[in-house]
Protein backbone atom coordinates (compact mmCIF):
# COMPACT_ATOMS: atom_id res chain seq x y z
CA UNK A 1 0.00 0.00 0.00
CA UNK A 2 1.23 3.46 -0.92
CA UNK A 3 0.63 6.40 1.40
CA UNK A 4 1.70 10.02 1.44
CA UNK A 5 3.17 10.48 4.91
CA UNK A 6 4.30 13.97 5.88
CA UNK A 7 4.51 14.92 2.24
CA UNK A 8 6.60 11.96 1.11
CA UNK A 9 5.44 8.87 -0.75
CA UNK A 10 5.84 5.77 1.39
CA UNK A 11 5.40 2.04 0.77
CA UNK A 12 3.80 0.36 3.75
CA UNK A 13 4.29 -3.36 4.36
CA UNK A 14 2.25 -4.38 7.35
CA UNK A 15 0.26 -1.49 8.74
CA UNK A 16 -3.48 -1.43 8.05
CA UNK A 17 -4.54 1.07 10.72
CA UNK A 18 -3.21 4.39 11.99
CA UNK A 19 -2.01 2.73 15.17
CA UNK A 20 -0.10 0.10 13.20
CA UNK A 21 1.37 2.81 10.98
CA UNK A 22 2.70 4.66 14.04
CA UNK A 23 4.32 1.42 15.21
CA UNK A 24 5.87 0.85 11.78
CA UNK A 25 7.23 4.41 11.76
CA UNK A 26 8.53 3.97 15.34
CA UNK A 27 6.31 6.80 16.51
CA UNK A 28 4.15 4.76 18.88
CA UNK A 29 4.07 6.09 22.45
CA UNK A 30 5.27 9.53 21.38
CA UNK A 31 1.92 11.25 21.77
CA UNK A 32 1.62 11.53 17.99
CA UNK A 33 -1.24 13.59 16.55
CA UNK A 34 -2.48 12.35 13.20
CA UNK A 35 -4.39 13.98 10.36
CA UNK A 36 -5.86 11.60 7.80
CA UNK A 37 -6.78 13.28 4.52
CA UNK A 38 -6.79 16.64 6.35
CA UNK A 39 -9.15 15.42 9.05
CA UNK A 40 -7.66 15.41 12.55
CA UNK A 41 -8.17 12.19 14.50
CA UNK A 42 -8.68 11.74 18.20
CA UNK A 43 -6.12 9.35 19.69
CA UNK A 44 -8.97 7.00 20.59
CA UNK A 45 -9.63 6.57 16.85
CA UNK A 46 -6.09 5.49 15.95
CA UNK A 47 -6.67 1.78 16.57
CA UNK A 48 -9.87 1.52 14.53
CA UNK A 49 -9.10 3.92 11.67
CA UNK A 50 -8.15 1.89 8.60
CA UNK A 51 -5.78 3.06 5.90
CA UNK A 52 -6.49 2.98 2.18
CA UNK A 53 -4.16 3.19 -0.78
CA UNK A 54 -3.26 6.82 -1.57
CA UNK A 55 -4.26 8.20 1.83
CA UNK A 56 -2.57 11.41 2.90
CA UNK A 57 -1.31 11.19 6.47
CA UNK A 58 0.25 14.03 8.44
CA UNK A 59 1.88 13.18 11.77
CA UNK A 60 3.20 15.45 14.52
CA UNK A 61 5.06 13.68 17.29
CA UNK A 62 6.28 15.16 20.52
CA UNK A 63 9.88 15.33 21.63
CA UNK A 64 11.36 16.35 24.95
CA UNK A 65 14.59 18.07 23.99
CA UNK A 66 15.26 21.74 24.15
CA UNK B 1 15.91 57.94 25.10
CA UNK B 2 17.99 56.36 22.36
CA UNK B 3 16.51 54.73 19.30
CA UNK B 4 17.19 51.17 20.41
CA UNK B 5 13.65 50.03 19.59
CA UNK B 6 13.02 52.28 16.58
CA UNK B 7 12.79 49.51 13.99
CA UNK B 8 10.42 47.50 16.12
CA UNK B 9 8.26 50.57 16.74
CA UNK B 10 8.16 51.22 12.98
CA UNK B 11 6.58 47.80 12.62
CA UNK B 12 2.95 48.87 12.68
CA UNK B 13 1.28 46.11 14.73
CA UNK B 14 3.70 46.91 17.57
CA UNK B 15 4.25 50.67 17.36
CA UNK B 16 4.87 52.96 20.36
CA UNK B 17 1.96 51.47 22.21
CA UNK B 18 3.16 47.90 21.79
CA UNK B 19 6.65 48.91 22.84
CA UNK B 20 5.27 50.45 26.05
CA UNK B 21 3.33 47.29 26.72
CA UNK B 22 6.46 45.17 26.27
CA UNK B 23 8.33 47.27 28.82
CA UNK B 24 5.61 46.52 31.39
CA UNK B 25 5.64 42.78 30.87
CA UNK B 26 7.24 39.99 32.85
CA UNK B 27 8.24 36.82 31.02
CA UNK B 28 9.48 33.74 32.85
CA UNK B 29 11.72 31.43 30.86
CA UNK B 30 12.06 27.95 32.31
CA UNK B 31 15.37 26.50 31.18
CA UNK B 32 18.52 28.26 29.99
CA UNK B 33 19.69 25.75 27.41
CA UNK B 34 19.39 26.12 23.67
CA UNK B 35 15.75 27.26 23.59
CA UNK B 36 16.08 29.30 26.79
CA UNK B 37 19.07 31.35 25.68
CA UNK B 38 17.53 31.89 22.22
CA UNK B 39 14.20 33.07 23.63
CA UNK B 40 15.88 35.21 26.27
CA UNK B 41 18.12 37.04 23.83
CA UNK B 42 15.30 37.93 21.45
CA UNK B 43 12.94 39.05 24.21
CA UNK B 44 15.68 41.06 25.96
CA UNK B 45 16.59 42.83 22.73
CA UNK B 46 12.89 43.44 22.06
CA UNK B 47 12.64 45.30 25.38
CA UNK B 48 10.50 43.00 27.54
CA UNK B 49 10.73 44.89 30.84
CA UNK B 50 11.32 41.97 33.14
CA UNK B 51 12.78 38.59 32.29
CA UNK B 52 13.29 35.77 34.77
CA UNK B 53 15.38 32.85 33.65
CA UNK B 54 15.62 29.67 35.72
CA UNK B 55 17.87 26.68 35.18
CA UNK B 56 19.28 23.80 37.22
CA UNK B 57 22.43 23.15 35.24
CA UNK B 58 25.85 24.66 34.52
CA UNK B 59 27.59 25.45 31.22
CA UNK B 60 29.62 22.71 29.53
CA UNK B 61 31.66 22.70 26.34
CA UNK B 62 29.04 20.63 24.51
CA UNK B 63 26.57 23.50 24.99
CA UNK B 64 28.53 26.10 23.02
CA UNK B 65 27.50 24.75 19.59
CA UNK B 66 23.94 26.05 20.06
CA UNK B 67 23.39 27.82 23.38
CA UNK B 68 23.91 31.32 22.18
CA UNK B 69 24.49 33.32 25.35
CA UNK B 70 27.46 31.29 26.58
CA UNK B 71 31.20 31.68 26.10
CA UNK B 72 34.22 29.45 26.56
CA UNK B 73 34.85 31.18 29.89
CA UNK B 74 31.44 30.06 31.12
CA UNK B 75 32.24 26.45 30.21
CA UNK B 76 35.69 26.65 31.79
CA UNK B 77 34.34 27.92 35.10
CA UNK B 78 31.20 25.77 35.00
CA UNK B 79 29.04 28.83 35.45
CA UNK B 80 25.42 28.10 36.26
CA UNK B 81 23.52 28.61 33.03
CA UNK B 82 21.01 31.01 34.54
CA UNK B 83 23.78 33.25 35.90
CA UNK B 84 25.86 33.18 32.70
CA UNK B 85 22.72 33.97 30.69
CA UNK B 86 21.82 36.93 32.90
CA UNK B 87 25.32 38.37 32.71
CA UNK B 88 25.23 38.28 28.92
CA UNK B 89 21.67 39.66 28.75
CA UNK B 90 22.71 42.59 30.94
CA UNK B 91 25.38 43.43 28.38
CA UNK B 92 22.81 43.20 25.59
CA UNK B 93 20.17 45.40 27.24
CA UNK B 94 20.77 47.29 30.48
CA UNK B 95 17.36 49.01 30.31
CA UNK B 96 15.48 45.91 31.36
CA UNK B 97 15.50 43.87 34.54
CA UNK B 98 16.86 40.35 34.29
CA UNK B 99 16.69 37.90 37.14
CA UNK B 100 18.47 34.54 37.23
CA UNK B 101 17.57 31.60 39.41
CA UNK B 102 19.73 28.52 39.82
CA UNK B 103 17.14 25.93 40.67
CA UNK B 104 15.23 22.92 39.45
CA UNK B 105 11.72 24.02 38.63
CA UNK B 106 9.44 21.90 40.82
CA UNK B 107 5.87 22.72 41.85
CA UNK B 108 6.79 25.22 44.59
CA UNK B 109 9.41 26.94 42.46
CA UNK B 110 7.08 27.23 39.47
CA UNK B 111 4.24 28.58 41.60
CA UNK B 112 6.55 31.31 42.88
CA UNK B 113 7.90 32.00 39.40
CA UNK B 114 4.41 32.27 37.94
CA UNK B 115 3.22 34.65 40.66
CA UNK B 116 3.77 37.86 38.69
CA UNK B 117 4.34 36.43 35.21
CA UNK B 118 2.48 37.50 32.10
CA UNK B 119 3.82 34.59 30.08
CA UNK B 120 5.72 31.36 30.69
CA UNK B 121 8.14 30.14 28.05
CA UNK B 122 9.02 26.47 27.98
CA UNK B 123 12.69 25.93 27.35
CA UNK B 124 13.00 22.72 29.34
CA UNK B 125 14.37 19.40 28.19
CA UNK B 126 11.83 17.02 29.66
CA UNK B 127 8.11 16.21 29.74
CA UNK B 128 7.84 16.13 33.54
CA UNK B 129 8.61 19.82 33.88
CA UNK B 130 6.43 20.69 30.88
CA UNK B 131 3.44 18.99 32.48
CA UNK B 132 4.08 20.99 35.65
CA UNK B 133 4.22 24.20 33.61
CA UNK B 134 1.01 23.12 31.89
CA UNK B 135 -0.85 22.66 35.19
CA UNK B 136 0.54 25.87 36.74
CA UNK B 137 -0.53 27.73 33.61
CA UNK B 138 -4.07 26.36 33.92
CA UNK B 139 -4.24 26.96 37.67
CA UNK B 140 -3.04 30.58 37.35
CA UNK B 141 -4.59 31.29 33.93
CA UNK B 142 -1.24 32.33 32.43
CA UNK B 143 -0.43 31.41 28.82
CA UNK B 144 2.63 29.31 28.07
CA UNK B 145 4.50 28.48 24.89
CA UNK B 146 5.66 24.93 24.33
CA UNK B 147 8.81 24.42 22.29
CA UNK B 148 10.98 21.34 21.77
CA UNK B 149 13.54 19.95 19.39
CA UNK B 150 15.85 17.03 18.73
CA UNK B 151 17.97 16.14 15.72
CA UNK B 152 16.63 18.28 12.88
CA UNK B 153 13.04 18.16 14.15
CA UNK B 154 11.24 20.79 16.18
CA UNK B 155 7.75 21.86 17.17
CA UNK B 156 5.91 24.59 19.04
CA UNK B 157 2.43 25.43 20.30
CA UNK B 158 0.87 28.28 22.27
CA UNK B 159 -1.38 27.21 25.13
CA UNK B 160 -4.00 29.74 26.21
CA UNK B 161 -5.94 28.66 29.31
CA UNK B 162 -9.69 28.60 28.68
CA UNK B 163 -9.21 28.76 24.91
CA UNK B 164 -6.87 26.22 23.36
CA UNK B 165 -6.30 22.58 24.20
CA UNK B 166 -3.56 22.14 26.79
CA UNK B 167 -0.52 19.89 26.60
CA UNK B 168 -2.36 17.09 28.44
CA UNK B 169 -5.16 17.24 25.84
CA UNK B 170 -2.58 16.88 23.08
CA UNK B 171 -0.38 14.23 24.68
CA UNK B 172 -2.86 12.19 26.71
CA UNK B 173 -0.03 9.98 27.95
CA UNK B 174 3.52 11.12 28.71
CA UNK B 175 5.79 9.93 25.90
CA UNK B 176 8.15 7.18 27.00
CA UNK B 177 11.91 7.40 27.54
CA UNK B 178 13.40 7.30 24.05
CA UNK B 179 11.64 10.43 22.92
CA UNK B 180 13.23 12.61 25.57
CA UNK B 181 16.62 11.03 26.09
CA UNK B 182 17.39 10.82 22.45
CA UNK B 183 20.93 10.31 21.37
CA UNK B 184 20.15 11.75 17.96
CA UNK B 185 21.97 14.99 18.71
CA UNK B 186 20.73 18.39 17.60
CA UNK B 187 21.62 21.01 15.01
CA UNK B 188 21.48 24.70 15.89
CA UNK B 189 19.21 25.85 13.01
CA UNK B 190 16.30 23.81 14.33
CA UNK B 191 16.76 25.44 17.74
CA UNK B 192 16.55 28.84 16.08
CA UNK B 193 13.44 27.82 14.16
CA UNK B 194 11.66 26.78 17.35
CA UNK B 195 12.84 29.95 19.09
CA UNK B 196 11.54 32.05 16.18
CA UNK B 197 8.10 30.45 16.46
CA UNK B 198 8.02 30.85 20.24
CA UNK B 199 9.17 34.48 20.29
CA UNK B 200 6.95 35.64 17.41
CA UNK B 201 3.92 34.37 19.32
CA UNK B 202 5.30 35.87 22.54
CA UNK B 203 5.54 39.32 20.93
CA UNK B 204 1.95 39.05 19.69
CA UNK B 205 0.67 38.00 23.11
CA UNK B 206 2.64 40.61 25.02
CA UNK B 207 1.52 43.47 22.75
CA UNK B 208 -2.12 42.41 22.72
CA UNK B 209 -2.09 41.35 19.07
CA UNK B 210 -4.04 38.21 19.90
CA UNK B 211 -5.95 38.10 16.61
CA UNK B 212 -2.62 37.52 14.85
CA UNK B 213 -1.77 34.45 16.92
CA UNK B 214 -0.98 31.37 14.86
CA UNK B 215 -3.38 29.04 16.71
CA UNK B 216 -1.71 26.03 15.16
CA UNK B 217 0.69 23.35 16.24
CA UNK B 218 3.75 23.75 14.04
CA UNK B 219 6.38 21.12 13.38
CA UNK B 220 9.30 20.96 11.01
CA UNK B 221 12.11 18.68 10.01
CA UNK B 222 14.81 20.93 8.62
CA UNK B 223 16.92 18.11 7.20
CA UNK B 224 14.07 16.26 5.51
CA UNK B 225 12.43 19.50 4.42
CA UNK B 226 8.99 19.02 5.86
CA UNK B 227 6.88 21.76 7.40
CA UNK B 228 3.47 21.39 8.97
CA UNK B 229 0.94 23.63 10.72
CA UNK B 230 -1.91 21.64 12.22
CA UNK B 231 -5.17 22.94 13.64
CA UNK B 232 -5.58 20.95 16.85
CA UNK B 233 -8.44 22.91 18.42
CA UNK B 234 -10.75 19.87 18.11
CA UNK B 235 -8.50 17.96 20.50
CA UNK B 236 -9.52 20.11 23.50
CA UNK B 237 -11.10 17.71 25.96
CA UNK B 238 -13.96 18.68 28.25
CA UNK B 239 -12.85 15.99 30.72
CA UNK B 240 -9.13 16.88 30.62
CA UNK B 241 -7.69 16.62 34.18
CA UNK B 242 -5.58 19.74 33.57
CA UNK B 243 -7.89 22.09 31.65
CA UNK B 244 -11.34 20.45 31.62
CA UNK B 245 -14.52 21.30 33.49
CA UNK B 246 -13.35 19.48 36.61
CA UNK B 247 -9.65 20.22 36.33
CA UNK B 248 -7.64 19.09 39.35
CA UNK B 249 -4.10 19.71 38.04
CA UNK B 250 -2.78 16.18 38.65
CA UNK B 251 0.85 17.10 38.09
CA UNK B 252 0.84 19.57 40.99
CA UNK B 253 -0.08 16.78 43.41
CA UNK B 254 2.86 16.24 45.82
CA UNK B 255 2.30 12.48 45.39
CA UNK B 256 3.38 12.80 41.78
CA UNK B 257 6.62 14.62 42.50
CA UNK B 258 9.88 12.91 41.74
CA UNK B 259 12.89 13.67 43.86
CA UNK B 260 15.29 12.04 41.47
CA UNK B 261 15.53 12.32 37.72
CA UNK B 262 17.75 10.94 35.00
CA UNK B 263 18.79 13.92 32.87
CA UNK B 264 18.17 13.86 29.15
CA UNK B 265 21.03 12.22 27.27
CA UNK B 266 23.50 13.17 29.98
CA UNK B 267 24.32 9.90 31.77
CA UNK B 268 23.48 11.90 34.86
CA UNK B 269 21.14 11.53 37.81
CA UNK B 270 19.84 14.51 39.76
CA UNK B 271 18.86 14.24 43.42
CA UNK B 272 16.75 16.90 45.12
CA UNK B 273 16.84 16.70 48.89
CA UNK B 274 13.34 16.83 50.37
CA UNK B 275 14.22 19.42 53.02
CA UNK B 276 14.84 22.92 51.68
CA UNK B 277 17.84 24.98 52.61
CA UNK B 278 21.11 26.31 51.34
CA UNK B 279 24.04 23.94 51.17
CA UNK B 280 27.20 25.18 52.86
CA UNK B 281 29.76 24.60 50.15
CA UNK B 282 32.72 25.58 52.35
CA UNK B 283 31.84 23.04 54.97
CA UNK B 284 31.24 20.42 52.30
CA UNK B 285 34.58 21.19 50.70
CA UNK B 286 36.29 20.69 54.05
CA UNK B 287 34.67 17.35 54.75
CA UNK B 288 35.22 16.03 51.22
CA UNK B 289 38.87 17.08 51.22
CA UNK B 290 39.49 14.54 53.98
CA UNK B 291 38.42 11.77 51.62
CA UNK B 292 40.95 12.63 48.94
CA UNK B 293 39.87 13.05 45.34
CA UNK B 294 39.46 16.16 43.26
CA UNK B 295 37.46 19.19 44.35
CA UNK B 296 36.72 22.17 42.16
CA UNK B 297 34.61 25.07 43.31
CA UNK B 298 33.07 28.33 42.22
CA UNK B 299 30.66 30.55 44.17
CA UNK B 300 27.64 28.57 42.95
CA UNK B 301 28.66 24.92 42.99
CA UNK B 302 31.22 22.35 44.02
CA UNK B 303 32.43 19.52 41.84
CA UNK B 304 33.88 16.38 43.43
CA UNK B 305 35.30 13.20 41.91
CA UNK B 306 36.93 10.34 43.74
CA UNK B 307 37.53 8.20 40.66
CA UNK B 308 37.32 8.44 36.87
CA UNK B 309 33.81 7.02 36.62
CA UNK B 310 31.66 9.38 38.60
CA UNK B 311 31.61 13.03 39.44
CA UNK B 312 29.24 14.77 41.82
CA UNK B 313 28.26 18.40 41.46
CA UNK B 314 26.71 20.00 44.55
CA UNK B 315 24.63 23.14 44.08
CA UNK B 316 23.97 25.76 46.74
CA UNK B 317 20.23 25.13 46.49
CA UNK B 318 20.77 21.60 47.75
CA UNK B 319 20.61 19.62 44.51
CA UNK B 320 23.30 17.20 43.45
CA UNK B 321 24.09 15.99 39.95
CA UNK B 322 25.77 12.60 39.78
CA UNK B 323 27.56 12.26 36.45
CA UNK B 324 28.63 8.93 35.03
CA UNK B 325 25.55 6.89 35.86
CA UNK B 326 21.95 6.46 34.73
CA UNK B 327 21.19 4.20 37.66
CA UNK B 328 19.17 6.05 40.30
CA UNK B 329 19.97 3.52 43.02
CA UNK B 330 23.69 3.66 42.34
CA UNK B 331 23.52 7.45 42.33
CA UNK B 332 21.66 7.52 45.64
CA UNK B 333 24.13 5.12 47.22
CA UNK B 334 27.02 7.32 46.22
CA UNK B 335 25.21 10.43 47.41
CA UNK B 336 24.34 9.01 50.80
CA UNK B 337 27.82 7.55 51.24
CA UNK B 338 29.23 11.07 51.01
CA UNK B 339 26.48 13.20 52.51
CA UNK B 340 24.89 10.74 54.96
ZN1 LIG C 1 -6.32 19.88 28.56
Amino acid sequence: MKLIVNGASLDIDQARTIEELLVELKLAGKGAIVELNQEILDKSQHAETRLANGDKVEIVHFVGGG
Amino acid sequence: MNDRYSRQILFEPIGEEGQDQLSDKHVVIIGAGALGTGNAEILARAGVGRITIADRDYVEWSNLQRQQLFSEEDAKYRMPKAVAARERLEQVNSDIHVESLVLDAGVEELRELAEFADLLIDATDNFDTRLLINDISQERKIPWIYGACVGSYGLSYVILPGETPCLSCLLEKVPMGGATCDTAGIIAPVVQMVVAHQTAEALKLLTGNTTSLRNKLVSFDMWNNHYLAMDVQKLKKADCPSCGEHAHYPHLDPENQTKTAVLCGRNTVQIRPSEKGERDLEELSLSLSRLGGRIEQNPYLLSYSSDEEQRLVFFKDGRVLIHGTKDITEAKNLYYSLIG
